[in-house]
């Protein structure tokens, strides 16, 4: 048996998820926007991101944040973690050359009316201090050690 | 966003002849139609799962050990927030004419309106029913909102809300995607 790694009664309001730390190159780049079938010339053409877009190079498209900010969480939460609902605000661009910063805080706790256990957390991607992307996040977690939130299905699923 | 305007479609031409040529009732007669209904172009694989758990440098056992997304999720799933990545068409087809905008509603809605400039100010995802390898999903689009004028300090436009809803193949509900956008024209200096 998988034991969960969190426990949604574990989790307080105000507690900070462990920070993670990231040297973005151009391969991250051009491996993400691949990845998500992002063709889009400037996340993997440094020529037309400058002389077209304006940026000083490629950057990360919108698709992989998603998918590193899922990364973050889960690393956190564990395979039990279910992700039910998560709101971008992408304020500036992640360049190859850049140090990623993912930092987050649990907002609040709640167990919904049919015993699912949720998590609500802000989280934001930085660079050198300055903030590129705000997410907030829904995630479901076991509320005890015999619960999967990812056996809800249809109308007992409510992110 | 682009800020050049692509044609309108035949459905905003017929809502505009229906409408005395108004665009916001031509609009207001869109609300929650379904729009760009479409089909992925292949079925989901985890060769793109592990492409994207590479890309991230994510080591979530649930994706990569059989038995553990057969203990929790009765066998592989995709991570949900690649919902967008099964709807992005190839980057060359036989046949292709023309290359398919996502969101196509926003840029209907630019044109309706003639509003050159757009932004997207919300990207907000729900994720319901796991999405499987072999899914063939399907989506559509539907704007759900439209505002009066706002005058922002980007210019004077409209926001809207389009929802972009996903079904796999069994008619379940996978995912819902929702922007908002702002549609605008720059001030005069």
């Amino acid at each position: 048996m998988v034991e969960p790694t969190l426990l949604q009664t574990e989790v307080t309001a105000g507690a900070l998820l462990p920070e993670l730390s990231y040297d973005v190159t151009a391969t991250t780049v051009v491996l993400g926007a691949l990845a998500t079938r992002d063709w889009r010339p400037m996340h993997h053409d440094k020529d037309f991101a400058v002389n077209r877009n304006g940026t000083r190079d490629i950057f990360l498209n919108t698709p992989n944040q998603a998918a590193w900010f899922e990364r973050y969480l889960t690393d956190w939460t564990g395979p039990h973690g279910r992700l039910g609902r998560i709101t971008f605000k992408m304020k500036g661009s992640v360049f190859p050359g850049d140090t990623m910063v993912f930092t987050g805080e649990v907002a609040e706790t709640a167990v919904d009316e049919l015993g699912c256990g949720w998590v609500a957390v802000d989280m934001v991607l930085s660079v050198d201090g300055e903030t590129k992307t705000t997410a907030h996040a829904r995630v479901a977690l076991p509320t005890s050690t015999d619960d999967n939130p990812w056996s809800r299905q249809a109308d007992a699923w409510r992110p | 966003m682009s800020s050049s305007l692509t044609p309108l479609p035949d459905v905003l031409v017929d809502a505009l002849a229906a409408n005395d040529q108004d665009p916001l009732r031509a609009a207001q007669s869109m609300l929650d139609v379904k729009q760009y209904e479409t089909a992925g172009e292949f079925p989901v694989e985890m060769g793109y799962v592990w492409s994207t758990l590479s890309s991230t440098e994510n080591g979530n056992p649930l994706y990569w050990d059989d038995e553990v997304a057969a203990e929790l999720t009765d066998g592989p799933i995709a991570p949900p927030s690649m919902i967008s990545v099964w709807f992005r068409p190839h980057n060359w087809a036989p046949g292709r004419t023309a290359v398919a905008l996502p969101l196509q509603v926003h840029f209907d809605l630019k044109t309706l309106f003639g509003l050159p400039e757009a932004i997207m100010t919300d990207n907000t995802i729900v994720f319901h029913e796991p999405v499987r390898p072999g899914d063939v999903l399907t989506t559509y689009q539907r704007l759900t909102s439209i505002s009066e004028p706002k005058t922002t300090k980007l210019g004077t436009g409209r926001f809207w809300v389009i929802e972009v809803v996903y079904e796999n193949q069994r008619g379940d509900l996978v995912g819902v995607e929702s922007y908002t956008g702002f549609g605008y024209k720059r001030e005069e200096a």
